[in-house]
């Protein structure tokens, strides 16, 4: 961390702790007109079937590897002469027409696992195939840049390797109430305030003392800052939904926290794919519409960057089944309001010239995406998070 | 020696430390050692799947998947059974061992046979022979399945075994070269099993070409590779920075894991070993009493062994183990659990503080300051208590029968392995300690009790 940032780190750390709340209430609205940006990562998991998401319509390869499975052309929404999108998508194509979307194809890396396990454990640590980490990219993004826990949060009970950091963590927080009440146990919370900081070893137990202050201090934090927030916009009624209007509510409410990072499960559509795959891009495309407006209305969504990505996609040629079976190289969605290329990023791979195993071929390593979000969205120098140097893309 | 028993086992009681007191630390080790030698295997009622066939399971993709549920069910239950086993086994260090070597060779599938196959494996060799046991797990369908060992043929190799087999089985990085891996994985092609689970040597896959590995060169087969990983002493010297690690402290000192290298090698007798181990007065240096942090199942087997519980729940248990971050049989990939400060983030953290009183006392610990109104009327011995968060039972009689002798006061002696901190015991003696079953919760319900 060079001086400046740790100088900029550090203030921002002692206005959290030392100044009475309306003040800070008072500057954190001041940071959120200012330009705090956020970073919104949304896993779809169990593998989502980019080429029945953002589809090759006019593609005869397409229609015939998928029979029964292919979308007709009137079920897809054309978004340029090639590929159009999946109907469900509806509410993610108005966005898309704001230029507010980027669709980056093939997005992978060299000698892609097709475990599900594995594969997210690859997406969530960067690592590459032959290579286990066990730590998170977001998990080192806090041990390097963090300034508390709470400076990447997940919307969810327990926390993904992904937050899991070297020596720090983000935090799981799926309700900031429940998460409120489970430290605040009178016995708990007496013991929590018995302690003084600075007597605090390094080693295991002070270790344990100060997660639990931490624990303690960032669930009041989180509570007490969210709940002056309320939103107008209604959501579905799905977890998923549910997820992002609790992050909407954090970040509208200035919340100062950097990285927030939900999931949307169900994606493994192996048998009878086509209702199960609907209802899932439905239920994703209305909660990001609705994500999108409530952060609109509170002057939040141009300092916020969308990224949805699933663990691989699915293999071109469909089952026996009516589903598809796991595959590779996938298309990434970057939604923002300040894109530098909305719009398709660069064309599907080839639907003809395809892997061994049947799957498209991967252009773009995924981690080139995370350093160039960490370089140009976080403005950190993604080598400290990703261990090596990625080239940087364009999209922002 | 409670050390020992927190570091051998999951904890000792009162009533049991008294008669260890007038034993001496070689009888106590004869004994850890004596109680652990039958091995005594985990098995569940499998019959719908020990009839199976291919051509059955295969017959059509409904029917595949109705069995891949019921074996994921089944894996829950045999976890439950794991579980159970471990909170009442008597056999301690052969369960601790089990655990030891299931997160050394991590490893997971979704068939159940295959996964009790490899499961019992590990509990035959836990404290047997390390190089019979590296080449049991070579065998084990589970194994061959995780690290692609079907895949690597004559024709096509697949040096995912291979690579595991000597960065995080044997050796560790920096023990041997891409070569080597290259050269070890065409010497384990043609390793295969049957449907049942049986393993299968498939002469027509194997490479029976020479093969260059560690500066050796012959027609090797997988076996013979192993041999030859374990004549380097950097795969005992790996494996014991391991054991001292999950025995001693995670700051490795290098004298100790020398003195241990040159009793493991070249022989890799697991029990030789851990006896030198426990027996040098090293091990009971206070400053490797109670630094180490518990992993989950130490944790509950530990409350357990104070007050002994009972889990009615299978898919609870799994729910608990989840958020705790230790699902047994679902390790988060093959380096295994990393252990140590990882178990810790602030959401596994307030749920273990918690976890005591949830399981005991329906989520409540008393925090009654000295002087406040005392309810007369609420009744104080609870010996079976009713439990509002989990499905389990939590047996207080035979705590109060245990600790029957230990003065309330004197209890954070017997339940704690490392000094409570100032400003917490500052905060207890503000307290009015007046009952011993409420006091247990309170200690257990510490950091303090986090650490073994």
């Amino acid at each position: 961390m060079d001086r400046r940032k740790f100088i900029k780190h550090s203030s921002l750390a002692s206005s959290l702790f030392f100044v009475p709340s309306f003040v800070k209430a008072f500057s954190s609205y001041i940071t959120a007109e200012t330009g705090y940006k956020r970073l919104v990562i949304l896993q779809l998991s169990g593998g989502n079937d980019g080429l029945n998401t953002i589809v090759p319509f006019r593609n005869d390869a397409y229609y015939r590897a998928r029979p029964t499975l292919a979308l007709k052309k009137e079920d897809v929404m054309a978004l340029d002469n090639d590929l159009g999108m999946h109907k469900s998508l509806l509410p993610l194509k108005k966005l898309y027409d704001k230029g507010f979307v980027s669709i980056i194809n093939n997005v992978g890396y060299p000698n892609p696992n097709r475990s599900h396990f594995r594969a997210t454990d690859i997406w969530q640590t960067a690592s590459s195939s032959n290579q286990y980490l066990q730590s998170g990219w977001i998990g080192r993004y806090v041990d390097q840049f963090g300034t508390a826990p709470y400076t990447a949060l997940e919307l969810d009970h327990s926390l993904s390797l992904a937050l899991k950091g070297e020596t720090q963590n983000g935090l799981a927080v799926q309700n900031a109430h429940t998460f409120y009440k489970i430290t605040q146990d009178p016995y708990l919370k007496n013991i929590a305030s018995h302690q003084e900081e600075a007597h605090l070893s390094e080693h295991n137990l002070g270790y344990l003392y100060k997660t639990m202050i931490d624990a303690e201090s960032s669930a009041k934090y989180i509570y007490e800052t969210s709940k002056t927030v309320s939103t107008s916009v209604n959501y579905p009624n799905n977890s998923f939904s549910k997820q992002l209007k609790t992050t909407a509510q954090f970040i509208n409410s200035g919340l100062k926290t950097r990285v927030y990072y939900g999931s949307l499960n169900g994606f493994d559509t192996h048998v009878h794919q086509e209702n199960t795959h609907k209802r899932l891009l439905k239920t994703y495309a209305e909660g990001i519409h609705a994500f999108v407006k409530d952060l609109q209305s509170k002057d939040t969504f141009n300092n916020t960057l969308i990224l949805t990505f699933s663990e691989f996609g699915r293999r071109v040629k469909q089952n026996s089944g009516h589903g598809t079976d796991h595959g590779s190289a996938n298309a990434l969605f970057v939604i923002g309001g300040n894109l530098k290329k909305p719009g398709i990023y660069n064309n599907l791979a080839s639907l003809s010239d395809l892997d061994d195993n049947g799957d498209l071929k991967f252009e773009i390593d995924f981690r080139t995406i995370y350093a160039t979000v960490l370089n140009k969205w976080l403005d950190v120098n993604h080598e400290a998070v990703l261990f090596k140097n990625y080239k940087q893309l364009d999209f922002i | 020696m409670k050390h020992l028993y927190w570091r051998a086992g999951f904890g000792i009681n009162p009533k049991e430390l008294e008669f260890l007191s007038t034993k001496s630390r070689e009888d106590i080790i004869d004994m850890l050692f004596y109680e652990s030698q039958n091995t005594l295997p985990l098995k569940i009622d499998t019959h719908e799947f020990d009839t199976l066939t291919q051509e059955q399971f295969k017959k059509t993709d409904k029917i595949q998947r109705e069995y891949i549920e019921k074996s994921r069910n089944k894996i829950k239950e045999l976890n439950h059974a794991w579980v159970e086993r471990v909170l009442n086994s008597h056999s301690v260090l052969q369960e601790k061992m089990t655990l030891f070597w299931s997160n050394h060779f991590a490893c997971q599938n979704g068939m159940i046979l295959y996964v009790q196959k490899f499961h019992n494996t590990i509990r035959e060799h836990a404290l047997g022979s390390f190089k019979e046991l590296v080449k049991a797990i070579s065998r084990e369908p589970a194994m061959i399945e995780y690290l692609d060992l079907k895949q690597n043929r004559n024709d096509k190799p697949n040096e995912n075994f291979a690579r595991e087999l000597m960065e995080l089985f044997t050796l560790g990085v920096g023990n041997y070269t891409e070569e080597d891996i290259k050269e070890a994985a065409k010497a384990f092609t043609g390793y295969n099993h049957d449907f049942e689970g049986h393993f299968v040597f498939n002469e027509n896959h194997h490479n029976t070409q020479f093969k260059y590995v560690f500066g050796k060169a012959g027609r090797y087969e997988g076996d013979d590779i192993i041999d030859i990983i374990l004549e380097q002493e950097a795969c005992a010297e790996f494996i014991c920075k391991k054991l001292y690690w999950y025995f001693v402290n995670d700051a490795l000192n290098k004298e100790h894991i020398k003195e241990m290298t040159q009793v493991f090698y070249p022989d890799y007798n697991i029990e030789t070993v851990l006896r030198y181990m426990f027996a040098q007065d090293w091990f009971y240096n206070p400053k490797h009493i109670g630094n180490k942090i518990k992993s989950p199942i130490e944790l509950i087997a530990g409350i357990s062994n104070t007050i002994p519980l009972s889990f009615k729940d299978t898919k609870q248990l799994f729910a608990v183990e989840r958020m705790l971050g230790q699902i047994l049989f679902f390790p988060p990939n093959v380096a295994g659990w990393k252990g140590g400060k990882s178990w810790i983030d602030s959401n596994t953290l307030m749920l273990r503080l918690k976890l005591p009183s949830m399981l005991l006392s329906n989520g409540t610990i008393a925090n009654n300051k000295k002087g406040e109104f005392y309810d007369s009327f609420q009744t104080y011995t609870k010996e079976k208590v009713a439990n509002n968060f989990f499905k389990t039972t939590s047996n207080w009689r035979v705590f109060n029968f245990n600790y029957q002798q230990v003065s309330t006061k004197d209890l954070a002696q017997y339940l704690l392995q490392c000094p409570i901190n100032k400003g917490t015991l500052n905060y207890l003696e503000t307290l009015r300690i007046n009952n011993k079953q409420d006091y247990c919760v309170q200690l257990m319900s510490l950091p303090e009790y986090q650490m073994c």
